[in-house]
């Protein structure tokens, strides 16, 4: 039920083309967030992605329907070639973004001293879940929202609102892994390629999929088998973090993380009375058919807590990777 | 590059495969209507009738080719396991092409798309996440993963279907194509 001091949240949707974009509007998104073309963001991958004009057309049609437009500029650039994460923050802003979204230190202070009136977001890639890391990049770049890392209980944010001078963004939807965002380099082990720098975590072009006589599907990341999913099992993504291992302890089991996908519904009042501003879905990689129904999900379930009723539940379990879904952290550190 | 593609024409979508995508959906029973429909049909006469979807739609959405970057030199077998025959789709800036096989033809390809004609459907009809799919294991790729990624990202950007926007530029076609869609897609949603 909804009480004083439940905010009304923003709902933050995924989109990773134009198209997308205009679906999430659409379907009530108050912003989505996209990346340019290349490995300025952390979704890089063949085919998705935005090029400034599609960014500016993006603009306008969210613009006139009332909703904002977030520009993910949140890898890490590589020594000597600052030059393409500089120009994704200028093109972003000439577009109109309402905010950009950044991790590196440089691209924030980039951002920060050459558009000082544009509005930046510290992404979940710089994993600043401390009140001390937090209260630095607002000082030092003017940054007037925080991503949360997927590693705190609900209590812990709300703890963390009071200590910090801006806003809180958090996931509720979507992709989980293992919680190390802007830190994680299993996929750069064993592909060269990682969200952090290549803004892609299992390049597809590394992937690969079959087959065997049992019916059992073998998942490969590079050289390596990340997983096999028996006949009739539910598959999940091909990541390191995900896959299944054999060691001395233990044979086939999911030492990181299991193919479960993270699903909040059921906590959005406690998140909304912890303070928390906006309400992330992950999945710009995904389709429209998917941002379709989990932003129009949301929609009904924020509105309705705030309505003071109670939300008929959607049953997303089919978009779920692996068809299971968790509350992670936020309910509980006794996850994993 | 894969192997060459061959089938063996029975249910079995390629050898070795031990499942058919798509086999765990409700309305399986009538899987198999459209390949005893459309098995005595000669690939010939389907030959023109895919060339001209292909031109069509590039000549109507080149940005879509834009979109495809260098995946667009792949190529991908899109392989309809409830059809006697598969596509090889070719989506090359310049010549586009795709073309009807039959199963027990050598097709080489760099990638290949294997579900229901329905769920294939549902897939360029942007009704369906293809994630999900995957997950649920009804649909399946192999081969170059990228190629297809990238051929999904760029059809899912299309704002009008694109079974839709082949059967609204079918000429005297466009009439029994449309009923056809419809029919197709109410048997969809009430079986799922």
């Amino acid at each position: 039920m909804t009480t004083p001091d439940m905010h009304r949240p923003e709902l933050v949707c995924p989109a990773g083309t134009p198209s997308a974009l205009r679906t999430a509007v659409d379907a009530g998104a108050d912003a989505v967030y996209c990346g340019l073309q290349g490995p300025t963001n952390a979704r890089n991958f063949p085919g998705l992605n935005f090029t400034a004009q599609e960014l500016r057309q993006a603009v306008a049609y969210a613009h006139g329907r009332g909703a904002k437009v977030l520009l993910a500029v949140n890898s890490f650039p590589p020594a000597g070639r600052t030059a393409e994460w500089k120009e994704a923050v200028d093109i972003g802003v000439a577009a109109g973004a309402d905010a950009i979204i950044v991790a590196d230190i440089g691209v924030a202070q980039y951002a920060a001293r050459t558009h000082p009136g544009q509005r930046l977001h510290l992404s979940v890639q710089a994993g600043a879940s401390s009140p001390e890391a937090i209260r630095f990049y607002c000082r030092a770049f003017d940054i007037k929202r925080v991503v949360l890392p997927r590693i705190l209980t609900v209590k812990e944010i709300s703890d963390l609102h009071s200590r910090i001078p801006c806003e809180i963004e958090a996931f509720i939807f979507g992709n989980i892994g293992m919680m190390a965002e802007g830190r994680c380099s299993l996929s750069s082990y064993v592909t060269g390629q990682s969200t952090n720098m290549d803004g892609v975590c299992s390049p597809a072009g590394d992937v690969h999929y079959s087959e065997d006589a049992d019916g059992a599907l073998v998942t490969k990341l590079g050289q390596f088998t990340i997983d096999r999913f028996a006949r009739g099992e539910s598959a999940g993504y091909p990541t390191v973090c995900k896959g299944r291992y054999c060691t001395k302890a233990k044979s086939g089991y999911y030492a990181f993380e299991e193919p479960v996908s993270l699903n909040l519904t059921r906590l959005l009042p406690d998140l909304m009375r912890a303070g928390v501003t906006a309400l992330k879905i992950e999945g710009r990689q995904r389709s429209r058919a998917y941002v379709k129904a989990v932003v129009a999900a949301f929609r009904r379930a924020v509105d309705a807590y705030m309505a003071g009723r109670e939300p008929g539940l959607d049953n997303l379990l089919a978009l779920t990777e692996g068809h299971r879904e968790t509350q992670g952290a936020f309910r509980s550190k006794a996850w994993r | 590059m894969q192997p060459a593609f061959r089938h063996a024409g029975s249910a079995r979508p390629y050898p070795g495969a031990a499942t058919v995508p798509g086999s765990s959906q409700p309305g399986r029973r009538y899987q198999d209507l459209p390949r005893r429909a459309l098995e005595p049909v000669p690939l010939f006469l389907l030959r023109p009738l895919f060339a001209a979807i292909v031109a069509g739609v590039a000549g109507r959405h080149p940005e879509l080719f834009g979109r495809l970057g260098p995946e667009g030199g792949k190529r991908i077998l899109i392989d309809p396991v409830n059809l006697p025959f598969v596509l090889l789709l070719r989506p090359y800036r310049y010549r586009p092409s795709l073309t009807p096989h039959r199963r027990s033809e050598a097709v080489p390809h760099d990638a290949r798309i294997c579900g229901t004609f329905l769920t294939l459907l549902e897939l360029i009809d942007g009704q369906v996440d293809s994630d999900a799919l995957f997950f649920s294991r009804d649909l399946r790729v192999d081969g170059d993963t990228a190629a297809v990624v990238a051929l999904r990202n760029a059809l899912d950007d299309m704002e009008v279907p694109l079974a839709d926007d082949i059967a609204g530029h079918a000429g005297p076609l466009s009439r029994p194509m449309r009923a056809a869609l419809g029919r197709l897609r109410t048997f969809r949603s009430s079986h799922r």
